[in-house]
């Protein structure tokens, strides 16, 4: 890490003067301005929703800005279409993969650059190049369905690569990978690095970042707040320019559990469509008035616990038991119905009907009950009473209950979402992420309301990446890895460092129960 | 947004469609050397009363088909089997009605049951495929239409008798014909009675779709499959029932004109019906009002179709085309005008926002 304290000197590769960039409705990016240096990694990290990535489809020439100015090896440009942004050298590794399965290595990274070097020998052998040179051990005949994630990914750089960009924009590389693949890239990075490609790192995962970047740029809510050396902060320090002011601190007050047992699930066994498992012998409980947390690196098996419990996933094996009740059999309706209140991890794919009112979405879930419907038929005006309760109640920020779910930001989205959960006096609340990419206010409301509930006797279930929020709101800590629950914290007494080892599987010790 | 500007917004798709369309097709026209104006001409002439009949009852039998269409469309199943099963589920009823097992009124709702119910099993074939073998429905349903033709067609000459040119099925007793009426007055040519079938079946289908929790489910499986997962909905069965719906309404398509006229299913039945109403479908996006308007469109332009050859000379095929150009420019003018109102909403919703904030820090 030594070697990157100092700040690396050489030329400009990237240049970003104040730009700034409009939505309708939303102010993307103001004011961002950061300098690349040339053979270098720079990170840029920010929160869900800080900007980072409509910054990085400006740098692409996905969207024009709106003002500001962009330069390339110190030359102003104006880029209409990606092909414009490869042209000046600049290319960009999408988070979600762009690849015909169905096509072979080579014909994937030839597809769209066929004038460059042909479709045939000569590409093969730019490729075999480049392949060597960075130690991609790619074969240019294998089919892509064949390859496993890291591999697509190293064929998404190629790709870049052998288009001639000598500045690669990374979007989130890490989020699909696991712990061993995620090394291997960073070689891979490293090895771009040495031979004067210039990196541009978007994440939120901190450790990553200052594990492999030269330069740290912290967005917030659309603008550049500060260009670090990895040196000279602690992660903890990033998650506060991050987050803005302090670290919000979520504390519980007097416990509130009771004897009552909500939800008890025993054995609980999921594997996905090659029978491979997702989730092995799950077991936990939780009483009335409690808030079990579960922490893990995403991709453990959070959201296959979440959907066994919710029944949208079926279970291999195991029992699930919500006050007493059996539901193992039960479908997701029943279940629903039964008083089980979920915030899902995607609300705009699982939570929401985007294009449908919001009065309507205030049904979306609860169609079987009061005040949503009356027998078969649709309560409507039960609903658009209700809805506006929320809105009033959960100070969703909307024209109306008739606006479309999609005009509404991301907090305001989520805050209608836990409103309509918390309706109906639900016993169980399953929450994944329940402030992942709101706002520090909408954030602190849903904290509240979450804790308001638990003291009036609800169950809660909470999934977080977010530590604090995890420590804050939780009784207790369970902490997932590979599918399993493997450590139980107090919380109360946690550490961020202990949670994190368990996480990652450092220390496989179970602690003392609470 | 204002009630007025929300109305301006309602009618600038279809007019501008409308615009487009003209235009396209007077540009045709212009390119294939015949003149538009005598092709506007006879298209606005003010249709006959015999004429006005028979658009109404072909829009009758459009609107049928288009609701069949429709039902699949709002939750994004692409039913085009809709011919197919219009086939069997006449060929059925008439079938049935033609043995007159029941005494009068009682044949033909019995025989209009046993249509409905022959459509939606010939629909279910591709409900069941696409729930438990992931079959596409596109792909099955079209498959379907091939093979309803063939088997109608061989059944036809097992059970039917051979009537000149022709091969019909018995035909019905005539206690079971359901008596047309009087629409304009003094004309003797009437409107069916079961084109009232099409009233029913689209107030039914607006009750259903935005009045009931099935509806409710079904239009939220359209919006969004995962949502709908989440929230409860059986997926699997939606897609079945609403296949199964989507075939009983095909089933009544040919239900007004075999007890209002031919009384018999016969090689003479109109064809393409079932591929007219996937277009009326769009045209009236798949609404209940919608689509009524674009099968009285459909009906009209095809009405006005037959004198083009005559008072204009210029082939009356053109009227194909001006219904495709229709189809095509309402589905892109309402795209166009969607996006356009999802911009304005955003925007009154970061105004209201924006003001919001301004008046806290006046306060503050």
């Amino acid at each position: 890490m030594s070697r990157t304290t100092a700040a690396p000197a050489g030329r400009l590769a990237v240049s970003l003067h104040r730009i700034g960039k409009r939505f309708p409705g939303v102010v993307a990016n103001h004011d961002v301005s950061f300098e690349v240096r040339q053979g270098t990694v720079h990170a840029l990290v920010g929160e869900n929703g800080a900007g980072k990535s409509t910054l990085m489809k400006i740098l692409y020439g996905v969207h024009k800005p709106d003002e500001g100015t962009i330069e390339i090896n110190a030359e102003r440009v104006s880029f209409s279409s990606p092909t414009d942004a490869i042209g000046h050298g600049v290319g960009m590794v999408f988070q979600h993969f762009q690849l015909a399965d169905n096509l072979t290595v080579l014909e994937n990274v030839v597809l769209g650059a066929e004038k460059r070097h042909g479709i045939a020998d000569a590409a093969r052998a730019e490729i075999g190049r480049i392949s060597t040179a960075y130690g991609f051990e790619l074969d240019p005949d294998e089919l892509v369905e064949t390859l496993g994630v890291g591999e697509r990914q190293r064929v998404e750089i190629l790709k870049v690569l052998y288009r001639g960009a000598s500045i690669i924009i990374l979007d989130e590389p890490t989020a699909v990978l696991v712990p061993q693949e995620v090394e291997a890239l960073f070689a891979n990075l490293r090895e771009l690095k040495r031979e004067g490609n210039t990196l541009i790192f978007i994440s939120h995962k901190l450790d990553e970042v200052l594990a492999i970047a030269d330069e740290i740029t912290v967005l917030r809510r659309g603008t550049s707040v500060a260009t670090v050396l990895p040196g000279e902060v602690t992660s903890h320090d990033l998650a506060e320019l991050m987050v803005g002011a302090e670290l919000p601190s979520p504390s519980t007050e007097e416990s509130t559990v009771t004897d009552d047992v909500i939800l008890d699930v025993a054995g609980l066994t999921v594997s996905d469509a090659h029978g491979r498992p997702e989730l092995a012998d799950v077991s936990c409980t939780i009483r009335a008035g409690e808030v079990l947390g579960i922490a893990g690196v995403e991709g453990n098996g959070q959201t296959e616990l979440v959907e066994a419990i919710l029944g949208i996933r079926k279970a291999l094996a195991g029992t699930i038991t919500l006050a007493g009740a059996d539901l193992s059999t039960w479908g997701t309706r029943r279940r629903r119905a039964a008083g089980v209140g979920y915030i899902p991890e995607d609300r705009q794919r699982h939570g929401l009907l985007l294009d449908a009112p919001l009065w309507e979405n205030r049904v979306l879930g609860h169609q079987t009950r009061a005040p949503s419907s009356r027998g078969i038929w649709l309560d409507r005006r039960g609903a658009r009473a209700d809805a506006q309760r929320i809105v009033t109640d959960y100070d969703v920020r909307t024209p109306g209950i008739d606006t479309a779910a999609r005009a509404l930001s991301g907090g305001n989205q989520q805050k209608f979402i836990v409103g309509r959960e918390m309706s109906g006096e639900p016993v169980l609340l399953v929450a994944s992420h329940p402030t992942r990419g709101v706002d520090v206010g909408a954030q602190a409301a849903i904290w509240d309301h979450i804790r308001a509930a638990r003291r009036r006797g609800l169950a809660v279930l909470l999934i977080s990446a977010d530590l604090d929020e995890l420590i804050g709101l939780s009784d207790s800590i369970r902490v997932i890895l590979r599918g399993r629950l493997v450590g139980e914290f107090d919380p109360q007494t946690v550490t961020p460092q202990q949670l994190g080892s368990a996480m990652t599987g450092a220390s496989e010790r179970t602690e003392e129960p609470v | 947004m204002t009630a007025l500007r929300r109305g301006v917004l309602a009618l600038a798709a279809p007019v501008l469609a409308f615009v487009v369309a003209a235009v396209v097709t007077s540009v045709v026209l212009l390119g294939t050397g015949d003149s538009p104006a005598e092709f506007w001409q006879v298209l606005l002439t003010v249709p006959a009363g015999r004429n006005i009949v028979n658009m109404v009852n072909f829009a009758a039998i459009l609107y049928l088909s288009g609701l069949a269409a429709a039902i699949g469309f709002r939750m994004n199943l692409f039913n085009i089997g809709v011919e197919g099963q219009y086939r069997v589920a006449t060929f059925a009823g008439a079938l049935f009605a033609g043995q007159a097992f029941l005494p009068g009124a009682l044949n033909t709702v019995a025989s209009v049951l046993v249509a409905m119910a022959a459509g939606a099993a010939w629909a279910g074939i591709a409900g069941v495929l696409r729930v438990t073998r992931g079959v596409s429905e596109v792909i099955s349903t079209i498959m379907l239409n091939a093979i309803a033709l063939s088997l109608v067609a061989y059944l036809l000459r097992r059970v039917g008798n051979r009537i000149g040119q022709t091969i019909e099925t018995d035909e019905i007793p005539s206690n079971a014909w359901v008596p047309g009426f009087s629409l304009v007055p003094g004309e003797t040519a009437e409107l069916y009675g079961l084109a009232l079938l099409a009233v029913v079946a689209g107030v039914g289908f607006a009750v259903v779709l935005n009045r009931t929790r099935f509806g409710f489910e079904l239009r939220a499986t359209g919006y969004s499959e995962s949502a709908a997962i989440a929230s409860g909905v059986d997926v699997k069965r939606m897609v079945l029932y609403s296949m199964l719906l989507s075939g009983a309404v095909a089933g009544l398509i040919g239900m007004p004109e075999l007890f209002g006229a031919s009384h018999a299913y016969g090689s003479t039945i109109q064809t393409g019906i079932g591929f007219t109403g996937i277009a009326v479908a769009l045209l009236g996006r798949n609404t209940p009002l919608g689509i009524a308007v674009g099968a009285l469109i459909f009906a009209y332009l095809a009405q006005q179709a037959s004198p083009l050859g005559i008072t204009a000379g210029i082939s009356p095929e053109i009227i194909l085309v001006t219904q495709g150009v229709v189809v095509l420019s309402v589905v892109i003018a309402y795209e166009v005008v969607s996006r356009y109102r999802s911009r304005l909403e955003q925007s009154a919703v970061a105004a209201a926002l924006e003001a919001e904030r301004r008046h806290e820090e006046v306060a503050a």
